[in-house]
């Protein structure tokens, strides 16, 4: 044994609930793992990877955190039924034959799929993947987009 | 893994007074640490870090990573918010072991790898034997 972890499972307590959530997901992939016997590869959770979505009055924006992937490993499709589907697959990078102390990284294929809150067009969705965070910036469709009623005064 | 399990919880019992006086909220990453015959590696996903923002330090034992996340455009509402964003701190208290002047680390797609060659006194040897 050479190396210490400080294992600090109750940090996020101390915060709201949105930090809660977190933590929450963090334990179940994390406890949901010791079923398997190392080494190995735990597969990834269902709902992998989590996603936050937003949009503004011309936009749909779809984020996530894939730490590890570049872009060309990720398969990103939307359907005309509004749906996003992520594809891809996280490699091992540790090397065979080697002792393993702590595992908390998962591994492994993921496919999500998300319906989308409007109609947005297809043909018009940009992603970039910045140091692991995934930004999926999407074009509403004309008929979404929310319309400024002309008020005419008598 | 009873024995590690003893470690940690002790090394997690000494330091906590640090932290506090830090204040903010972390998030604590995730890890992975592996052993080899030189070195032991230890990777964790640190997404959002830009590489200038990793603050990775080794101090009396005990090495302390540090990620600052830039804050991103924040809409007023979410749609779905599946997951919160924010800073990451984790540290690791490192064994006498490992040749502390000659850790190095490398940050790559939201994954910092960290290398901790182990003193030469403590790595594994062959012994040759001569035939008698």
């Amino acid at each position: 044994m050479s190396i210490l972890t400080r294992w600090e499972p109750f940090r996020e307590l101390r915060h709201e609930a949105r930090q809660m959530r977190h933590l929450q997901r963090a334990m179940n992939q994390f406890f949901g793992r010791w079923g398997i016997d190392l080494p190995e590869w735990p597969a990834l959770a269902v709902s992998y990877p989590p996603v936050n979505l937003w949009e503004d009055d011309d936009f749909v924006y779809a984020e996530a955190e894939l730490p590890g992937l570049k872009l060309p490993d990720l398969e990103i499709t939307v359907t005309a039924n509004n749906q996003l589907t992520l594809k891809g697959k996280r490699e091992p990078a540790a090397p065979e034959k080697v002792e393993w102390h702590r595992q908390e990284r998962g591994f492994g294929s993921f496919q999500r799929t998300i319906q989308l809150p409007v109609s947005v067009d297809a043909g018009k969705v940009e992603a970039r993947l910045d140091n692991g965070v995934l930004t999926i910036k999407m074009a509403k469709s004309p008929a979404a987009k929310p319309r400024k009623i002309p008020v005419k005064a008598e | 893994m009873p024995e590690t399990n003893a470690l940690v919880n002790k090394a997690a019992g000494e330091v906590t007074a640090p932290e506090a006086t830090r204040g903010g909220i972390y998030y604590t990453p995730r890890v992975d640490i592996y052993e080899s015959a030189d070195e032991v590696v230890l990777q964790c996903d640190i997404p959002g870090v830009k590489p200038q923002d990793v603050d990775l330090r080794f101090e009396k034992g005990e090495l302390s990573l540090h990620g600052k996340v830039q804050p991103r455009p924040v809409p007023a509402e979410y749609v779905e918010e599946e997951y919160g964003v924010g800073d990451f701190h984790r540290s690791f208290a490192i064994a006498p072991d490992i040749d502390a002047g000659k850790i190095s680390a490398e940050y790559r797609d939201g994954v910092l790898t960290v290398h901790l060659p182990k003193q030469e006194r403590v790595k594994p040897k062959r012994i040759a034997v001569q035939p008698g």
